[in-house]
């Protein structure tokens, strides 16, 4: 008690309380912990998506499952040569796995949620429809029916207003 | 004494320590979300089933829209530029003059709108050859689907005086019955046929 009758003592508005201010700012920080996604998967290939005026928001995030379709990275080229290639969560598979990745990522869903489950499909624009062809029809057989092809969003240009 | 020293501890580098971390977070969040072009695949079928589902379709009720491998438009039998397909396809869900080859209408009772003609058993399909750019194949749905979503917002702003996503549950469903034209992917000719 006696501290503070020292301190109302002394004129003057010199000194501003800032005790508050941590409190202030670890709020912020919690705020953006719990925002922040990390990157969990690390690409392997190149996508760089198509665009189109039409997009729809992906509204939640952890329904989707992510299907990668590109040409391998340019330092991985030497290994996996530059045909495009199929990435599921951090590694290179083939078509035949996508039954089995489907599955396992419904089951990481709850029972209410599998019927939502979407699978988002990031492909390189340059890619040929072959591939994506045959993964449509993996994703048909894994009874996975809800897609979407990811791209980059532009404006677009109404004639209505 | 030395506990009266415990309680003098300067709280100050605290908000430095807590700055750095919030900045560090601010930096690394990434608000962006995804988009993309929401489309539902058809169900598997079986081979025979298929056939004579194709059947039932008149031909006249169908938009074929081919994307060869090298690239171009083929839209009932003639080549066009991409830029003209939002057109076609606009035309093809709305026929406005009851044209004999665009799709035939029934009447039907909607919501909000009452006994109307609609053509209930358009369809449009895309086909497109393994060769097929997938830059291009996007344009192509981009393009139908704008068809699509500009036909909907027209009669949207017509009735209700706002944009197809503007409106409520109940209003969009009378809206996607009245223009309810899918755009079919079609099977690929090469799948199972070894």
């Amino acid at each position: 008690m006696s501290k503070f009758k020292r301190h109302t003592g002394k004129a003057g508005v010199g000194k501003i309380n800032t005790a508050s201010l941590p409190d202030i700012v670890f709020m912020l920080l919690f705020f953006f912990m719990t925002v922040t996604v990390m990157r969990e998967v690390e690409l392997k290939i190149q996508v760089r998506l198509p665009d189109a005026t039409q997009g729809k928001k992906l509204e939640k995030k952890s329904l989707a499952s992510f299907i990668y379709i590109g040409e391998p990275l340019p330092q991985l080229q030497a290994t996996f040569g530059s045909e495009p290639k199929i990435q599921l969560n951090d590694a290179f598979k083939e078509v035949e796995d996508i039954q089995d990745f489907i599955a396992q990522e419904r089951e990481t869903l709850d029972e209410a949620d599998q019927a939502k489950m979407l699978v988002s499909l990031k492909i390189d624009k340059d890619t040929r429809m072959q591939i994506v062809t045959e993964v449509k029809q993996a994703l048909r057989r894994a009874n996975a029916l809800k897609i979407m092809y990811a791209n980059i969003p532009v404006e677009k240009i109404s004639s209505l207003n | 004494m030395a506990r009266r020293e415990l309680h003098e501890i300067n709280a100050a580098p605290m908000a430095d320590i807590a700055f750095l971390l919030l900045i560090f977070f601010l930096v690394t969040t990434t608000m962006a979300t995804d988009t993309g072009l929401m489309r539902k695949l058809p169900p598997m079928q079986d081979p025979d089933q298929e056939q004579s589902d194709d059947q039932q379709i008149h031909e006249r009720n169908i938009l074929v829209v081919k994307v060869n491998k090298d690239n171009m438009l083929l839209v009932e039998g003639e080549i066009i530029q991409i830029d003209e397909l939002k057109d076609i396809a606009k035309e093809f869900i709305l026929n406005p003059n009851d044209d004999e080859d665009l799709p035939e209408k029934i009447e039907k009772n909607i919501p909000y709108f009452g006994l109307v003609r609609v053509a209930k058993q358009a369809v449009i399909s895309l086909q497109n050859d393994y060769g097929t750019t997938y830059g291009v194949y996007i344009a192509v749905q981009n393009e139908l689907l704008a068809a699509r979503d500009e036909v909907k917002d027209e009669l949207s702003m017509q009735t209700w005086g706002m944009l197809y996503d503007n409106l409520s549950e109940a209003q969009m469903a009378a809206v996607d019955e009245y223009y309810n034209a899918p755009i079919s992917e079609a099977e690929p000719k090469k799948i199972g046929g070894e």
